[in-house]
């Protein structure tokens, strides 16, 4: 044990936590370049793509610690790879519990953001030892100085304790891993207690079932052990357990301090929850604490947009789910768009990525309605009703008031952002709590904002006043009253369910406005004019028109334009199954999720 | 009846929204005359037995041509093809082409109907368009030729040019009904990605017309012309009785064609063919006594498209029975709904099982037409 050190790495997006890795793994060989990839953590394509991690990985690599004076010494040191995106604090923290220690690395360029922070807060509180890493310290723009001084500041540790690198120039690699066996502290725990492995993470493989990762606290696991998960209370046979290279490498026995994976024939993710505990059957050992069920906090419809294709989406959703465990769902029938699902998100990013998932890995084309948070509906006798779709919304004779759910927003920004900032979180019915400047020029803001106003276009707004600088955490903090209303959204006469939305009273006029004249933009002409309204009620509040189609025609189809012309009418054909027809109006996909760009 | 187009891919000059395959330097003409007669003898069975009742000049600027190249042309149809008795043999011409002394010979060589690319009567409009005419030579143009006994004149008109406004169009088009030709062709300025209007669009120098506008003007057009005695038998061709183009006519009624010289299209009812659009690739296959050709066998659903697509733009519409008959494809059980809400909306009509769209339909011909396409 005294020779394993397990650690993750805390990092703002794109403050170089994967490039870091990926260097970490070459210098110990744990890959050669032939097998490196740019950014190998990151080994679903969308998460290339986006630059960031969406779901936690564990690599161990095999290091040889060298003295001078004394023998080498063979270090195990398992990095913890966590996800670097709010709507998946949860399973940070869970990463973090794995470990005893953190690189925190810091963009040398950038300074220290609020993401960082929050995770920085969670790791101080598993009292895991800190490795300040000042990344991308080749960089023209890098602030040694003051970047410095906002890490001591933070974490109070001495200025000689910052390890100064570049992970994309190798700077920095040696020291970084001498630091992790000298500084980290080796795990502790009991290889003879009764068995307490903590899940940390689990990936779905669609030949061998879902791929569980833990890490050993107290006792051993063992090849063919009876193992029991003791929140869901399942039991399984452990077929097959190991080591995380660059590839699995299976072994007989995992013992205590140490971080493998798991294979037992699990088909459902569901059934793996992170912050689990793993015991052994005959000799069960108490849950780790810490454990949640993860709720999700952002709520939308999804549909097929070519109504024949709703079993296909099922289908799709179902093998989704079995390697998004945060995923949940459950059938909804919209009277604008038929059968679809009704989902729950961690968070917007993570609403995106299903939809984008659904679209890349199953080829299905979705229909994403409004998002909406989870209101409470205090009902007239008393009963409270849980409202995250607004045709949920029971009718205002029934009703006594609406509560949503609020969250205690962290901001960090250059403080000449301040006042835009506030200005932000007041339109968004926010309420100033603390202000805190880290350094001269740094400010920590905390607000008390309703969730729903953070789930449209807060945090894209965030970034453009605060031109990119500003980072955002939160943690939900209850439920508050609020005047709350449902908002319909008319297309000549008829309500189209899938474009309401629960919003503030105060705010439902000018929402109105703006939805409909950016649907009158959205909502390409037709062979007829069409009206679109917003009515609170019986009560309509906006009205646009989208004039009727008058021309479309080429004016030349002679000999040699014919082939032409009918390719290019057969692709607008095929460009229309893209539209969902509710009643005779043909809407765009990209309509339904016009509220989020209603700027 | 099948009809011949001979390409001639030469023009004096390139105008701005023009993306047909031509080359301004003339220097290959002989070369393309002599390479073009040896297509059609080596072409000489594709349309089967059906003989050729049409002979189309197009370009390009066919009036580049001189009388011995376009005499040199015609006698090589003559001499591989069975022409019919009265063949319509039209000649495309550039106004600033058209002397007295020049429509002699085309006359001479057997050229019955003229179609003129006039374009406008308007001269900051013709310059904007890059044409190497003026204004006065497109109104005299009109009148020499009928004064050389040319009888079936068309001319051709741009409408929706930016900077356009609806007085200038009913000048522009007032112009033309005292010209009294007997047939009009007028288009509604379309940009091309190829052509210098397009380049200017993509860098934001250039902005197309507004749709209503471009609908007024059209309904500008489809007033006037009617008010004098024109009929509207396709979207963009109008006539005095009787003076139909017989060969475009003939494209939109699926009878065959064969089409001579570079990016000449040709069709035979199964598969439709295109020449190389390159001048020296087009000459050297020929060169090598080979065509340089693309082919493209039409499936059912092509066929059923192609024939949706150019029914609907012509006066005679789609004709259902034809393409139960012909093509297996019901097309009114395929679109009952569709149909009787077009029909309901004062978009089309139904006539002897023909369907037709009235003015305002034809306006949305692309549109009716791709949502009545079959798909697979």
């Amino acid at each position: 044990m005294n020779q394993i050190r397990n650690f993750c790495i805390i990092a703002h997006i794109d403050h170089g936590k994967s490039t870091l890795a990926d260097r970490l793994l070459e210098f110990t060989h744990t890959i050669d370049e032939r097998e490196m990839q740019d950014q190998l953590l990151d080994n679903m394509d969308l998460e290339r793509e986006r630059g960031i991690t969406i779901k936690s990985h564990a690599i161990q690599m095999n290091y040889t610690h060298q003295v001078e004076g004394k023998p080498d010494e063979e270090y195990i040191l398992n990095l913890i790879d966590t996800p670097g995106h709010v709507d998946f604090s949860y399973e940070v923290s869970r990463a973090i519990a794995a470990c005893e220690g953190a690189l925190l690395v810091v963009d040398a360029a950038q300074g220290v953001e609020a993401q960082t922070i929050s995770n920085l807060y969670l790791a101080l509180e598993h009292e895991l030892e800190i490795i300040p890493v000042l990344n991308k310290i080749d960089l023209p723009g890098a602030m040694v100085e003051e970047v410095s001084d906002q890490i001591i500041d933070l974490i109070g540790c001495k200025r000689e304790d910052i390890i100064l690198a570049s992970a994309k120039e190798g700077i920095g690699i040696a020291e970084i891993l001498k630091a992790i066996v000298d500084r980290i502290s080796a795990p502790e725990g009991d290889p003879e207690a009764p068995l307490q492995a903590m899940i940390f993470d689990s990936v779905y493989n669609s030949f061998r079932g879902v791929e569980v990762y833990f890490r050993v606290f107290n006792g051993k696991i063992n090849k063919g052990d009876k193992v029991k998960f003791v929140n869901t209370g399942k039991t399984y046979e452990a077929d097959e357990i190991g080591v995380l290279k660059l590839k699995q490498d299976p072994r007989g026995a995992i013992g205590a301090g140490n971080v493998g994976y798991l294979i037992s024939g699990i088909k459902v993710a569901r059934e793996v929850k992170v912050g689990d505990t793993i015991t052994k059957v005959d000799r069960p050992g108490k849950a780790i604490s810490g454990f949640e069920n993860v709720k999700p906090m952002v709520f939308a419809g999804i549909y097929p947009v070519d109504t024949t294709e709703f079993e296909e989406l099922r289908n799709s959703m179902e093998k989704l789910q079995l390697n998004d465990a945060s995923l949940v769902w459950e059938p909804e029938t919209s009277a604008a768009l038929g059968f679809g699902f009704r989902c729950g998100f961690l968070g917007m990013l993570h609403m995106e990525i299903v939809q984008e998932r659904l679209e890349r890995e199953f080829d299905m084309t979705v229909i994403t309605t409004v998002p909406s948070v989870r209101f409470h509906a205090i009902l007239t006798n008393g009963e409270v009703k849980q409202v995250s779709a607004p045709s949920d919304m029971p009718e205002p004779t029934y009703l006594s008031h609406v509560e949503e759910p609020y969250i205690l927003a962290q901001i960090i920004t250059k403080s000449d952002y301040i006042g835009g900032i506030i200005e932000l979180c007041m339109d968004k019915r926010g309420m100033i709590k603390n202000q805190v400047f880290l350094t001269h020029d740094r400010v920590e803001l905390t607000f008390e904002l309703p969730l729903a106003e953070i789930v449209f276009d807060f945090f894209d707004k965030l970034k453009t006043i605060s031109r990119g600088y500003a980072s955002l955490d939160y943690h939900p903090i209850g439920y508050r009253q609020s005047n709350m209303v449902k908002l319909d959204i008319m297309l000549n006469g008829e309500k189209v369910d899938a474009l309401s939305a629960i919003v503030h009273r105060d705010k439902a006029y000018e929402w109105g406005k703006r939805l409909c004249e950016k649907l009158k933009e959205l909502i390409p002409r037709q062979m007829f004019e069409i009206a679109v309204q917003a009515a609170i009620g019986a009560k309509v509040i906006a009205r646009e028109t989208v004039k009727a189609m008058r021309k479309n025609v080429l004016a030349k189809c002679y000999g040699g334009d014919i082939t032409r012309k009918r390719k290019l009418l057969e692709k607008q054909k095929k460009g229309k199954k893209r539209m969902r027809q509710v009643g005779n109006v043909e809407i765009p996909q990209e309509a339904f999720m016009a509220v989020l760009k209603l700027d | 009846m099948a009809g011949i187009y001979l390409h001639i891919p030469f023009c004096k000059q390139a105008c701005h929204y023009c993306d047909f395959h031509f080359s301004t330097n003339q220097q290959q003409k002989t070369t393309m005359v002599r390479a073009m007669v040896q297509e059609i003898s080596i072409q000489k069975n594709y349309l089967g037995d059906d003989p050729v009742s049409t002979i189309y000049l197009g370009g390009g600027t066919p009036s580049l041509l001189t009388g011995d190249e376009l005499q040199t042309l015609l006698s090589a149809v003559h001499e591989n093809f069975e022409v019919t008795a009265l063949p319509e043999i039209t000649l495309e011409a550039n106004p600033d082409d058209l002397t007295a002394a020049k429509l002699k010979l085309f006359k001479a060589c057997g050229i019955n109907r003229l179609s003129i690319g006039i374009q406008s009567f308007h001269n900051p409009h013709l310059h904007f368009l890059n044409r190497a005419h003026n204004a006065d030579e497109a109104r005299q143009c009109v009148k020499i030729a009928q004064e050389e006994g040319f009888d079936n004149i068309s001319i051709d008109l741009i409408y929706a040019i930016p900077a356009e406004d609806h007085r200038l169009w009913q000048q522009d088009l007032q112009t033309a009904m005292q010209l009294h030709p007997q047939h009009i062709s007028s288009y509604c300025l379309t940009i091309e990605e190829k052509t210098v209007f397009g380049q200017w669009l993509k860098k934001g120098r250039f902005r197309e017309a507004e749709e209503d506008f471009a609908a007024e003007q059209f309904e500008i057009l489809l007033h006037t012309l009617q008010a004098h005695g024109y009929e509207q038998y396709e979207i963009s061709n109008f006539s005095l009785p009787g003076y139909h183009s017989r060969h475009n006519s003939n494209y939109w009624k699926k009878e065959k064609y064969l089409g001579i010289g570079p990016s000449a299209h040709s069709y035979d009812q199964v598969s439709r063919q295109y020449n190389v659009a390159h001048n020296v690739r087009y000459l050297k296959a020929l060169a090598e006594n080979r065509l340089a050709y693309e082919k493209e066998w039409l499936q059912p659903q092509d066929q059923i498209n192609e024939y949706i697509l150019t029914g609907l733009r012509t006066k005679w519409g789609c004709d259902l029975m034809k393409i139960k008959t012909e093509l297996q494809y019901d097309l009114y059980a395929h679109n009952a709904p569709y149909i009787e809400d077009l029909i309901a909306r004062g978009l089309a009509t139904l006539q002897d099982q023909h369907l037709i769209l009235t003015p305002q339909g034809k306006l949305l011909a692309d549109r009716i037409a791709s949502d009545l396409f079959a798909v697979s």
